[in-house]
């Protein structure tokens, strides 16, 4: 056999059959489902008189658009009577269907990126999916793990598997120690920046080299959910020491002698050393700063100590016309600087950044100071019960609603704005979430993306800053 | 789904990159249910000066003149042209529902995103991926003659746009789906038995996955 990538070992040890034009049916071990994604796929089972083929394969919750309030009693207040019927209609389809579910309520319900991890769901060696293009979160775990569409959330369900075409392999290497007040969301951003938008299109991208070996497993999943902001459909790291600590004793993770067979099989979970990229990203780990995106595009991105770039420097006309209309929709200048832009709203939670490591990041700044009077509302909205639980633990709850925040219930909240934790037009925000786009957080809400401790460095500044500066 | 065999209409120019699928159908419109009905709101947020919600009639909306959807020969466009990146983001397969119920068949452009390009094989869709200079010929000729008509052949992979001829890439398999209209699952479930065999193999070698 010759020399494979981690993606090239998912890849064949999930493959069922060539397809006849070149396409394979590759097998799907786990796939996780939410409210918004799969109403129309039970719907055509149902029309079709078909079945789940494997229901032990599925793990449900409702995370989109949940509301983060009201959730106190065992029913939970919706105002959006529209929401409240897609979070039924999923409790009823998994009923039905005898599909496993983390209801509202359960303290294991939260974001599917947050919870498949966090409950063992997600092992290495797996292919994952979701209707949701965040699902690349689970790579981080040596999964070959990616988004769907509704169709092909149907075609899972009925069939276990996926009609796909192997994707060519993008190594992005980093190396060498990030520096104080950087994360993980900063490299992630700065490699959007690096590659762009659309630079990852039609690859699977493995993080690799001394950097990442050195992350921390909810560092990892933070990079790993962001490839999808850099074209690529999927993004994943070898299994090491770090991923075999980070799932022993979950949940559903193996135990005793199973756990032993697993441990020694996901060992080999890497890709081989001689193993051929058909592209190499190299980062050097100490050139990447606190970043903050001033556009609608991830891409559009710079470090905190940067400036917005000035049109003459766009590589083409149509980039300049992006940006262009970018500047128009932020109410920026090209050539301003990024830091000192007052705020409206700051919003920390999302799949990319909602999990423990990410609040007591956050927190450890907050620590003594109190959120800018600028500041009309400050959101933290943990990843899923079980991370509140732990906060709350931990009494990051009460030192957060000190400094000024709200402590809300989990979901994915102001990260889409479908639930009615939103921007109004022409409010800025610091998020620690992954898009960017016009419109994402709220019609004409303005976002900037950033890390949980650079989120709460603006909170307290009530403008974009330096955290290392506080 | 309907078959796709050829095609001729109004092509709409849209010329940025990064065409997102939020931007295709925001959020609020992921409410519903259903598969169909998405077609009044595509592009919403630009298509319209007020906001919309999925219970609002269209009839009481105001339509921004400067929206090229809403200038008549790009009223019922059936193909779209956009720059690099089109519905890159979220894998919402509603955007390619709102783009097949405004009455679009075929996108033109350097590339798509990835999970949107899927979406649409499923949908009866066909996106072609152009080389850049093409593309940029094609604007200019969209520029120059507003209401330009394409016409795409998809049994021999052709597309006519003004001066412009070519053949087109095009997976056989997508083909032949896009020209019977036939959906994978039926397809894929011929193939239960390599599946079952395959599960059995699985169970042995890594048994944990089975829950």
């Amino acid at each position: 056999m010759n020399a494979q990538t981690l993606y090239d070992k998912l890849w064949h040890s999930h493959h069922v059959a060539d397809l006849a034009d070149g396409a394979s049916l590759l097998y799907i071990d786990l796939h996780l489902l939410h409210e918004v994604t799969s109403p129309q796929g039970f719907s055509n089972l149902r029309r079709a008189d078909r079945k789940p083929w494997r229901s032990g394969s599925i793990m449900a919750t409702p995370d989109h658009n949940v509301p983060t309030t009201g959730r106190e009693s065992s029913v939970t207040k919706f105002s959006d009577p529209l929401a409240r019927k897609q979070v039924e209609a999923l409790t009823d389809n998994c009923a039905d269907f005898k599909v496993p579910l983390f209801p509202l309520g359960d303290l294991r319900q939260g974001i599917v990126h947050i919870i498949g991890p966090e409950q063992g769901l997600t092992l290495p060696g797996m292919t994952v999916v979701c209707g949701d293009s965040h699902t690349a979160t689970n790579g981080a775990l040596a999964t070959l793990a990616y988004g769907v569409g509704s169709s092909e959330v149907e075609h899972v369900l009925a069939t276990q598997t996926l009609r796909s075409r192997k994707l060519k392999n993008l190594a992005v290497e980093v190396t060498g120690t990030l520096g104080p007040g950087v994360s993980a969301k900063d490299l992630a951003l700065h490699v959007i920046g690096v590659i762009g938008t659309a630079g990852g299109l039609g690859h699977a991208l493995e993080y690799r080299g001394s950097t990442i070996a050195a992350l921390s497993m909810e560092a990892r999943m933070t990079l790993c959910n962001m490839s999808v902001e850099a074209g690529a459909r999927t993004g994943l790291i070898a299994y090491d020491a770090t991923t075999e600590a980070y799932v022993h004793g979950r949940p559903y993770a193996p135990v005793g002698a199973m756990w032993e067979r697993a441990t020694t099989y996901w060992a080999t979970l890497h890709s081989d050393p001689d193993a051929r990229f058909d592209r190499q990203v190299d980062v050097a780990a100490a050139e990447v700063a606190p970043c903050v995106t001033w556009g609608t595009s991830p891409e559009m991105v710079t470090a905190i100590d940067g400036h917005i770039p000035l049109l003459e420097s766009a590589a083409s006309e149509s980039q300049r016309n992006g940006w262009r209309r970018a500047l128009a929709y932020m109410g920026l200048e090209a050539g301003q600087p990024v830091a000192g832009t007052p705020l409206d709203k700051v919003f920390i939670g999302s799949c990319t950044n909602a999990r423990i490591e990410d609040l007591r990041q956050a927190a450890s700044v907050l620590r003594g100071r109190h959120v800018h009077s600028r500041i009309k509302q400050a959101l933290v909205v943990p990843g899923s019960g079980l991370v509140k639980q732990q906060a709350e633990r931990e009494g990051l709850d009460k030192l957060f609603l000190a400094a000024g925040f709200e402590w809300r219930a989990p979901g994915c909240s102001m990260c889409l704005g479908m639930n009615p934790d939103r921007l109004q037009p022409g409010e800025r925000c610091a998020s620690t979430s992954n898009r960017n786009f016009e419109g994402r957080q709220g019609l004409g809400g303005r976002t900037h993306l950033m890390s949980p401790a650079m989120a709460a460095a603006a909170a307290i500044a009530g403008a974009l800053v330096d955290v290392r500066s506080m | 789904m309907e078959p796709l065999i050829q095609h001729e209409g109004v092509v709409v120019p849209l010329d940025r990159s990064n065409i997102d699928t939020d931007a295709l159908l925001p959020k609020q419109y992921l409410k519903s249910l259903e598969a169909r009905g998405f077609g009044g709101f595509l592009l919403d947020n630009e298509r319209y000066l007020d906001p919309g919600e999925l219970d609002t009639p269209l009839a009481t909306r105001r339509e921004n003149p400067d929206c090229i959807l809403n200038v008549p020969p790009y009223r019922h466009a059936s193909v779209v042209l956009a720059q690099a990146n089109f519905g890159c983001g979220s894998s919402r397969e509603h955007a390619v529902w709102a783009l097949r119920d405004f009455g679009v068949r075929v996108l033109l452009a350097p590339s798509f995103g990835d999970i949107f390009y899927n979406n649409c094989f499923g949908n009866g869709l066909l996106p072609i991926r152009l080389e850049q200079a093409v593309v940029d010929h094609l604007f200019a000729q969209c520029w120059h003659s507003p209401g330009l008509r394409a016409s795409v052949d998809v049994a021999r992979r052709e597309l006519v746009v003004g001066d412009t001829r070519l053949v087109f890439e095009l997976d056989p398999g997508r083909q032949q789906n896009l020209l019977q209209g036939l959906d994978d699952i039926g397809q894929t479930l011929a193939l239960a038995p390599a599946i079952r065999a395959y599960e059995a193999e699985r169970k042995l070698s890594e048994p944990w996955v089975f829950r």
